[in-house]
């Protein structure tokens, strides 16, 4: 009897044994490779934040607050680049969607074409920000004088890159021109779900275009745009690559985003610790806006 | 009501073809300029080239060596989404069939990672690869880009698993099949709508990423398209007519992958953001 009892005993640690040896094959290898890549880093980061480090001494001073300290009170071009990184999310953010959510609902149609045309308005998203950077710092300089001396019209005249304000606008048209055709393709998944029968009986009922789309279509598709301004805001926050390659942060520091701002600290005036207090404010303020946005557009889902 | 072909439709038709046009003329600017001597950029940038010149692109494969930025990113891409795949799916299925504390905390831990900007960790990191032997290696950037990739892969197959009936794996298991033979015989092939969804994402991110292949690989030999594109602009700024043929060349096989694959692309898009 009492053999027994521990034959049992010990196939059950046996088991427990299997078991855990188990998960750690199965779920070990991604959270090895996480915890290196991201999360020693992330600790790294936030103790750096702390000290003077200058990325060649081994030797780090632990300074305190004071980089903290110095960004808030002393760093007017790292204020300046997210006063530029809000303003360009906001404006990106509006009118990304705007386009995408048109398009959807223009290709949601039974266009005999719309199968090429979705294509069509992917197509830059495949190609990276750096290279599409590139590609309009040609089309702002010299596309738009060829078609302003075609034209006469005074949109093209303009020195697109050369101006705060317009090379402002110059990447927000870059960046949707980029991402509308994602934003479309999951407006129109969203559209694709709306039961048919609704939408008939409304127009029976006598609704007019506009009420079916603010009073049906939109309420029905709000998961859609969850989903939408978590992207949008998101990737406009994060610019870089684009940014880098369209204006440089220029003319005089007017476009640079905070993700470059912060590459300059580190990579480019050698201040680690500081760049690294940098990348955690950023890493706060970007978590605090997605997860506001989240929060906010999914109780409204509820309600709908 | 929908599917109707009527005048307004012929109508909206038209006008979407149009507004596609549009949409193409940078691709226009840039394709057609590729041809052209550097004069002849500068004297009209709209009008076709008088004569069709590959001078450009010879040049440009020689000064970026382009067959060798392209292997670079192709293998660093293939490699880095073969680790990818392997390691989310597997950990992914049996966080779902393991319900508990851990597996929750992990989720959470590895979601949550989502919305960490790459800024927020690359300083220390490119300190830690240093430490670690990863800099300047290409098996040392493809292990990052697992380590980058596990989040939100991880995050989608956890979300198909769920809807992966427990029953077959029940049976094999009752059978005397092992834990991996179940996986790799039984789950894993009925992953395979997400596992595209995955290498599609990951394919479009990776194979584009700049910035982390500039902290990381520092030689000359061991740049990507990306790198390779970029140092040459920085070379020959406003140099139009070599850069042109080089942005061509730089965009031309993920274009290229896109179109082959555009209907599962946009289909795996679809279904990777919106569950």
């Amino acid at each position: 009897m009492k053999a027994y009892t521990q034959r049992a005993a010990f196939s059950r640690r046996h088991r427990i044994v299997k078991n855990i040896l188990s998960y750690a094959t199965f779920v070990g290898p991604a959270l090895l490779f996480f915890a290196v890549i991201q999360i020693v880093p992330f600790m790294m980061g936030v103790y750096y934040s702390f000290t003077s480090w200058n990325g060649i001494s081994a030797v780090t001073e632990f300074v305190g607050l004071e980089n903290y300290k110095r960004i808030f009170t002393d760093d007017e071009r790292f204020f300046n680049s997210f006063v530029f990184t809000t303003k360009f999310m906001f404006a990106a953010v509006v009118i990304s969607n705007m386009i995408g959510l048109s398009l959807a609902l223009m290709l949601d149609a039974a266009l005999k074409t719309k199968n090429i045309l979705r294509t069509v308005f992917f197509l830059p998203n495949v190609i990276g920000g750096l290279l599409l950077g590139f590609i309009w710092q040609f089309i702002f300089v010299r596309g738009f004088a060829a078609v302003g001396d075609i034209t006469n019209l005074s949109f093209f005249q303009q020195p697109w890159l050369g101006d705060a304000q317009t090379a402002f606008w110059g990447i927000v048209i870059v960046f949707s021109w980029q991402i509308s055709g994602y934003m479309m393709v999951i407006y129109i998944a969203a559209l694709q779900g709306i039961d048919q029968s609704l939408l008939d009986s409304a127009k029976i009922d006598g609704a007019n275009g506009f009420h079916m789309l603010t009073k049906i279509i939109i309420p029905l598709i709000l998961p859609a745009f969850t989903i939408c301004f978590f992207l949008t805001i998101s990737m406009a926050f994060k610019i870089f690559d684009l940014n880098l390659s369209l204006t440089g942060g220029g003319p005089f520091n007017s476009t640079q985003s905070v993700a470059i701002n912060i590459y300059q600290e580190a990579f480019t005036q050698n201040n680690y610790g500081l760049g690294t207090a940098k990348s955690i404010i950023f890493f706060v303020v970007v978590a605090i806006f997605t997860l506001v946005q989240v929060m906010m557009t999914k109780k409204r889902e509820v309600e709908a | 009501m929908r599917n109707r072909y009527t005048k307004r439709t012929f109508v909206l038709e038209l006008f979407t073809i149009l507004l596609a046009i549009i949409f193409l003329v940078p691709f226009y600017f840039v394709v057609v300029n590729s041809f052209k001597s550097f004069s002849e950029i500068l004297v009209d940038a709209a009008a076709l080239p008088s004569e069709w010149l590959l001078s450009n692109y010879v040049e440009v494969w020689q000064v970026l060596d382009f067959p060798t930025a392209f292997l670079n990113s192709l293998i660093i891409t293939v490699f880095s989404i073969m680790g990818i795949v392997v390691i989310s799916s597997m950990a992914a299925w049996k966080m779902v069939r393991t319900p508990g504390k851990l597996s929750n905390f992990l989720f959470i831990l590895f979601v949550s990672a989502m919305v960490v900007p790459f800024q927020a960790v690359m300083i220390p990191l490119v300190k830690l690869g240093g430490t670690l032997g990863l800099i300047n290696s290409i098996p040392g950037i493809i292990i990052m880009y697992f380590g980058f990739g596990v989040p939100l892969s991880l995050f989608l197959y956890h979300g198909f698993v769920k809807s992966v009936p427990v029953e077959v794996e029940e049976s094999a298991y009752i059978d005397g099949c092992s834990q991996f033979g179940i996986f790799w015989r039984i789950v894993f092939p009925l992953l395979k709508p997400i596992t595209v969804t995955v290498i599609i994402l990951n394919t479009l991110w990776i194979w584009n990423d700049y910035l982390l292949p500039l902290l990381v690989l520092q030689d000359t030999s061991l740049r990507t398209i990306p790198l390779a594109t970029s140092s040459f602009f920085a070379q020959y700024t406003k140099q139009w007519d070599m850069g042109l043929a080089a942005l061509i060349l730089g965009i031309a096989p993920i274009i290229m992958f896109f179109l082959f694959l555009q209907r599962h692309i946009i289909q795996g898009i679809t279904s990777g953001s919106i569950k």
